[in-house]
């Protein structure tokens, strides 16, 4: 057990290195996230932050030129082991994206896919409880239990992004990853979400990619800062925001780089 | 810089509001003369092909003499069967003669040339009609039947008395008798069905020349064509858009897909000449050769499409998919193909269009043949879809090149049909991307 020097240690990466074609985009990076808290990546664009969350449920598979090598570890099985199906682990480690991206189905079906696919639901009323369940945790239950069978697209920003949220959660992920959930939404839904996120602390471990820092200091117990593919401070929040150690992460609070 | 007046245009902005105006004009007369073209090619052919939905027939009561076309007196088929299409159009020709008469129509024609007005085609239907019901044989019988197709065109205003002076096949006497018939009712036009469902005539026959044969060629083609080229097509297309690696060899496939689609169809036609015919040894002029030439030409214009519709599928759908734990398999069909279905599908009735429409391949592999008989689907001599057919662009190219008038008419009727036949599956594309594209 070497690997318990972090009390609750969820995912555990060491020395990983992202390549694009050449571009080397992720340097050497290693991280310990803990499970049950809101862990926030913040940067400027391109530093790389996006790309290494992506790297947690493997979904730079998709992208062909995109290499990982080193070690990332979730419940201290390595991720990347040619025996692992990504299929399987996405199944775990649920994502919310940037832009909201419900399927062109109803509210209903868009929650509902996940478990069906996974076979979580043995009839049509756990299905229906799943849904119901998944929705209320994303705060959209009282919206949306009248228009079940209407279009999710048909939805508000704010509320499409809740209904991604309930579909991510509705396939009982132990890990939520978040890619800048709130850039594309207005102030009073990205307080909505805010909120959401620091609920659904009680039962995932979130990981959330946010420009703003503001977002990070409101919603993230553990802060990591990445810039030109380095991480270059993972600490505390409030440690981070209040007394950071590096120069450039005070530069970047500061508001002098990014 | 300060501006001057905004009530004043300046120079510039005046150039820049004619230019403008200037490229909606152009846009606007170019729109205007592909109007005009597509408004006179209709006009044109359906003022000459219309026509060919209406035929003028005769209402004749004949005498069935048992003498002549039962020797043996006990309706013996095989005796009976001895009696040619020679000795049923005198019959004929007496009974038209006798009906004249029974009008009280005067005339000079001789027995010969009233009767010479029935197509030739009259005598084979009542031989066919007597065989068929060999019990009339000795009592008389009232039939319609076709008129010749210079009678026929007199109706339909193609010949006039001018023209039938210089005419050896008619004369001004039997169109005078014509007009006469048809004010006693006798001789009348009606709707065509035949031209529908006839095989294909002689020469000196248009009158009777229908699309029968042609339609259910070109109908067992697209069969052929939709089983062989739709799932092939798609399949392939999701495969390179989807699965395929990135590098030299799907480039060099790609670019190959491209060329396909480029190539002349005639060449398409040498190919399957070669392949089918000489190689594997098809039935010449079968749809089953046809439907696989018009197949493999079908194919890269069903793929291109195919893959632009992927294409477009927007990549945070993929995204969401996956992000839920969806492989790629369930992505592809719970939420990309249906999203690109209508593009798809869309492709799949262009590519189906053109191969209906499609002349060249068809006249390598003997197509172009003369065919009286119907088509079997399957037979276990020729296989399925094996029997000598023809095609309707096919049947069209043939008819413009025969010498009688009266084929102009059949090969714009025949023209009007396939346009008909154009319509219909555009009409269900738009019908079923209208169904899919209704589930949002």
């Amino acid at each position: 057990m070497k690997d318990t020097h972090m009390q609750n240690s969820k995912i555990s990466a060491k020395g990983v290195q992202v390549y694009y074609g050449d571009n080397h985009a992720i340097k050497d990076v290693d991280v310990e996230i803990a499970d049950k808290t809101v862990t926030a990546f913040i940067g400027p664009s391109g530093c790389g932050k996006s790309t290494f969350l992506r790297c947690l449920n493997r979904m730079n598979d998709t992208i062909d030129i995109c290499r990982v090598t080193g070690e990332i570890k979730i419940d201290n099985e390595d991720i990347y082991n040619p025996k692992v199906d990504p299929v399987q682990l996405r199944a775990k480690v649920g994502m919310v994206f940037q832009k909201p991206n419900p399927f062109p189905k109803s509210i209903y079906d868009n929650v509902a896919y996940g478990p069906k696919i996974h076979g979580l639901a043995r009839n049509k009323a756990e299905l229906d409880e799943i849904v119901e369940n998944a929705l209320r945790k994303a705060a959209l239950w009282n919206e949306a239990k009248d228009r079940l069978n209407s279009p999710g697209t048909g939805l508000s920003g704010g509320q499409q992004q809740r209904l991604c949220i309930a579909r991510a959660i509705a396939t009982a992920p132990e890990i939520l990853l978040m890619d800048e959930p709130c850039s594309a939404l207005d102030p009073i839904a990205t307080a909505q979400v805010e909120e959401l996120i620091d609920e659904l602390r009680q039962s995932f471990s979130v990981v959330i990619v946010t420009h703003s820092m503001q977002q990070a200091a409101r919603v993230s117990q553990k802060t990591a800062f990445f810039h030109l593919g380095n991480l270059v401070e993972y600490d505390d929040t409030t440690k981070i925001f209040t007394n950071p150690e590096d120069p450039r992460t005070e530069s970047y609070i500061s508001g002098r780089i990014g | 810089m300060t501006h001057k007046s905004l009530l004043k245009v300046d120079a510039r902005t005046k150039k820049r509001n004619a230019a403008e105006k200037r490229f909606k004009t152009y846009g606007f007369a170019a729109i205007i003369v592909s109007m005009l073209a597509l408004v006179t090619l209709l006009t044109s052919v359906i003022g000459t092909g219309a026509s060919a939905f209406k035929q003028t027939y005769a209402t004749v009561t004949v005498q069935l003499p048992e003498d002549k076309l039962d020797k043996s007196g006990v309706r013996d088929i095989d005796v009976m069967k001895k009696v040619t299409t020679i000795g049923y159009a005198k019959i004929l020709n007496q009974g038209l003669t006798d009906t004249v008469a029974a009008t009280g129509i005067a005339t000079e024609l001789s027995t010969k040339d009233i009767g010479g007005m029935l197509s030739k085609e009259a005598a084979a239907t009542i031989r066919d009609h007597i065989l068929a019901n060999p019990d009339l044989i000795g009592q008389e019988v009232t039939l319609d039947l076709l008129m010749n197709g210079r009678t026929d065109g007199y109706f339909k205003g193609r010949v006039t008395m001018e023209s039938a002076a210089l005419d050896s096949n008619t004369s001004p006497e039997e169109l005078a008798l014509a007009q006469a018939l048809a004010d006693a009712d006798i001789v009348h036009t009606k709707f065509n069905w035949a031209f529908l469902t006839n095989p294909d005539a002689s020469d000196q026959r248009p009158e009777a020349a229908g699309l029968g044969v042609a339609i259910l060629g070109s109908l067992y083609m697209m069969i052929i064509v939709l089983v062989v080229s739709l799932p092939i097509g798609v399949a392939a297309s999701i495969y390179l858009e989807e699965f395929a690696p990135k590098n030299r060899w799907t480039d060099l496939i790609e670019v190959n897909i491209s060329n396909l689609a480029a190539v002349p169809s005639i060449v398409y036609g040498i190919l399957g000449l070669a392949i089918f015919i000489n190689f594997m040894e098809f039935n010449q002029s079968s749809p089953l050769v046809g439907g696989l030439v018009l197949s493999l030409m079908t194919l890269p214009r069903i793929i291109i499409p195919a893959r632009a519709a992927l294409k477009s599928v927007p990549p945070s759908i993929r995204d969401a998919a996956l992000g839920v734990g969806a492989s790629k398999m369930q992505s592809l069909f719970h939420h990309v193909l249906p999203l690109a279905a209508p593009g798809i599908l869309t492709g799949v009735i262009i590519g189906l269009g053109q191969a209906l429409g499609e002349t060249a391949p068809l006249l390598l592999i003997g197509m172009v043949a003369f065919v009286r008989e119907y088509p079997a689907a399957y037979t276990p001599d020729a296989g399925l879809f094996g029997e000598a057919s023809t095609a309707l662009p096919v049947q069209v190219f043939n008819w413009t090149q025969r010498a009688d008038p009266g084929f102009v008419e059949r090969a714009s009727g025949a023209i009007i049909t396939l346009l008909i036949f154009l319509l219909i599956m555009n009409a269900v594309t738009i019908f079923l991307r209208r169904k899919f594209e209704r589930r949002w």
